[in-house]
């Protein structure tokens, strides 16, 4: 399989009011990849995500210097949709965020608003979605029920199965997992491992991005200090700065 | 290892002492209210029968039954919650989904909670100078619907936007980041999930609004009415403005106190029944609703 660059970041400059949170960050991500993004909290790592999906559109007094492509197409340019683009970029959050309405009405919540309204559709669309997120046979019989009657670590499978259910080119997931216990953690992990799709996460943890990344970017103080493939990174940065955060001398 | 000043038989004895006080304060609430409720209903009990319930007053009102008064009370009770419901949910989602943070949000929601505490007699007088004499309405149930509508308004409002300030902001969230705009997330997430709270506003504003007396004997109440209403432009008779005038005018207040009481456990009792009719509606809502 021929990889291509599915996101492209140009010079990207973001500032919350006066102080600026991201500086000229430029960045190149592979399709059919896991990239992590690392680094201290407050490093500018979520904020750069949120970029993607213009998740960061409601915040007020915000604005953006540079520009993102997704497979060449500008995200912020005059003619983008930040709806469309959110079609086709997904989204997982730090805690699950399941809606107070059932297994099923959560997976066909997307569908739905792109006009997929046959039961016998959904019914396809919610046994797809499950199944890609891993969580088909744990849930099968439970469909009604609501969602917030599952465990943690299903809450958030359901989340990525109601982000897979548009069919998104690409999954952003900011700290999936930090809201989880080490086997529910280890259940989603799995899933990043063996989805097979573009998947860009954000960690607070290393081990995490050495376990399931295939390129890790390193982000301080609002710079992207360093960008590789994951193994290399974490055995032989080039930069002082990525070596003292991965043996943890600060961070 | 800190020490505290004093012993453990000290502190639960404290304990005990502040429990003591709570348990106290709360059972004296509590008397209080079943005193009125009890003395109430011993009071109005004997007057309350079917005839009582389903004919016109005789007598200059000092027999016979409250029908129209109970007609109207209802009408204007269901009249107003129509006008303040909408109104009042749609300027809740304003102030919570669409405004931008600022002096002019701040400056409506400190409006709104001004507003709640304005004498109900203001509104009333309010009532009458818009509605019942510019725009022509008239003394009648829709200028009493009106002026009730408005004098609920800000309670429907502050505890609706309460209630929807309140969903997780992880569900607008969850919608946007689907591809949801604004409206959708709101009409099909949040506003589901903020139903029940919203609702609870509307059962003290409704209750409020059947109540109330001084705004509606300015701009919809008759003392006494042969007939029913027919449109929203008649006059109508009222509970709580039949008791007042029964307590208050006439020759014969005293032989009227049993009506008076069959009046006011009506009045309570239609206003229980209206509140039952939310709760229940807020418990279905509500039912697998949990986060």
């Amino acid at each position: 399989m021929v990889e291509q660059v599915i996101i492209e970041a140009k010079d990207v400059s973001f500032f919350y009011g006066q102080f600026q949170a991201l500086r000229n960050i430029n960045l190149e991500i592979m399709s059919k990849e896991v990239t992590a993004f690392i680094g201290p909290s407050g490093c500018g790592k979520s904020t750069f995500l949120k970029l993607l999906n213009r998740m960061n559109d409601f915040v007020v007094g915000a604005r953006l210097a540079g520009d993102i492509l997704i497979y060449g197409s500008s995200v912020y340019g005059r003619e983008a949709d930040p709806v469309d683009i959110r079609r086709r970029v997904g989204m997982v959050f730090q805690r699950p965020n399941p809606f107070p309405k059932s297994i099923y009405d959560n997976i066909c919540y997307g569908p739905r608003l792109v006009g997929v309204r046959k039961p016998a559709d959904l019914d396809i669309v919610v046994e797809k979605a499950l199944r890609a997120a891993a969580l088909w046979d744990e849930v099968k019989d439970l469909l009604g029920k609501s969602a917030f009657e599952l465990s943690g670590g299903q809450q958030q499978r359901v989340c990525i199965a109601r982000a897979l259910a548009l069919e998104p080119d690409i999954l952003l997931m900011d700290e999936p997992t930090s809201a989880l216990d080490p086997i529910a953690t280890a259940k989603v992990e799995e899933w990043i491992k063996s989805a097979g799709m573009s998947i860009v996460i954000v960690t607070h943890n290393m081990q995490q991005a050495a376990r399931i990344s295939d390129r890790t970017a390193f982000f301080y103080m609002g710079e992207l200090v360093e960008f590789g493939p994951t193994l290399e990174l974490f055995t032989s940065p080039k930069e002082v700065r990525t070596e003292n955060y991965i043996t943890g001398r600060f961070g | 290892m800190y020490l505290t000043g004093y012993t453990k038989t000290a502190r639960q004895r404290r304990e005990k002492a502040a429990l003591l006080l709570i348990r106290s304060l709360a059972g004296l609430v509590l008397t209080v209210l079943a005193a009125i409720l009890v003395y109430i209903l011993v009071c109005g009990l004997p007057t309350v029968n079917w005839s009582f319930l389903t004919s016109f007053p005789q007598n200059a009102m000092t027999s016979g039954g409250i029908l129209p008064a109970i007609v109207g009370t209802f009408g204007l009770a269901v009249g107003s919650m129509a006008i303040s419901l909408p109104l009042g949910f749609g300027a809740a989602i304003y102030l919570s989904d669409y405004a931008k943070p600022g002096h002019l949000v701040n400056a409506i929601r400190l409006g709104v909670s001004n507003l709640a505490g304005v004498p109900s007699v203001v509104f009333g007088l309010f009532g009458l100078s818009l509605f019942v004499t510019t725009f022509g309405f008239g003394r009648s149930l829709l200028s009493g619907c009106l002026t009730l509508g408005l004098l609920t308004l800000p309670t429907v409002t502050a505890s609706a936007e309460e209630a929807l300030r309140q969903t997780p902001l992880s569900f607008r969230e969850a919608a946007l980041a689907l591809g949801a705009n604004r409206w959708q997330a709101v009409r099909q997430v949040i506003l589901p999930a903020a139903l029940p709270g919203m609702l609870t506003g509307a059962i003290l504003a409704l209750g409020r609004a059947a109540g109330e007396t001084a705004p509606i004997m300015l701009t919809a109440v008759t003392a006494y009415s042969p007939i029913l209403p027919d449109s929203i432009f008649n006059e109508v008779m009222a509970l709580s403005t039949h008791v007042y005038v029964l307590a208050t005018n006439g020759n014969n207040i005293l032989q009227t106190r049993p009506q008076q009481f069959g009046t006011s456990l009506v009045l309570l009792a239609l206003v229980l029944s209206l509140s039952l009719v939310a709760v229940i509606i807020r418990a279905k809502l509500r039912r697998g609703r949990k986060w």
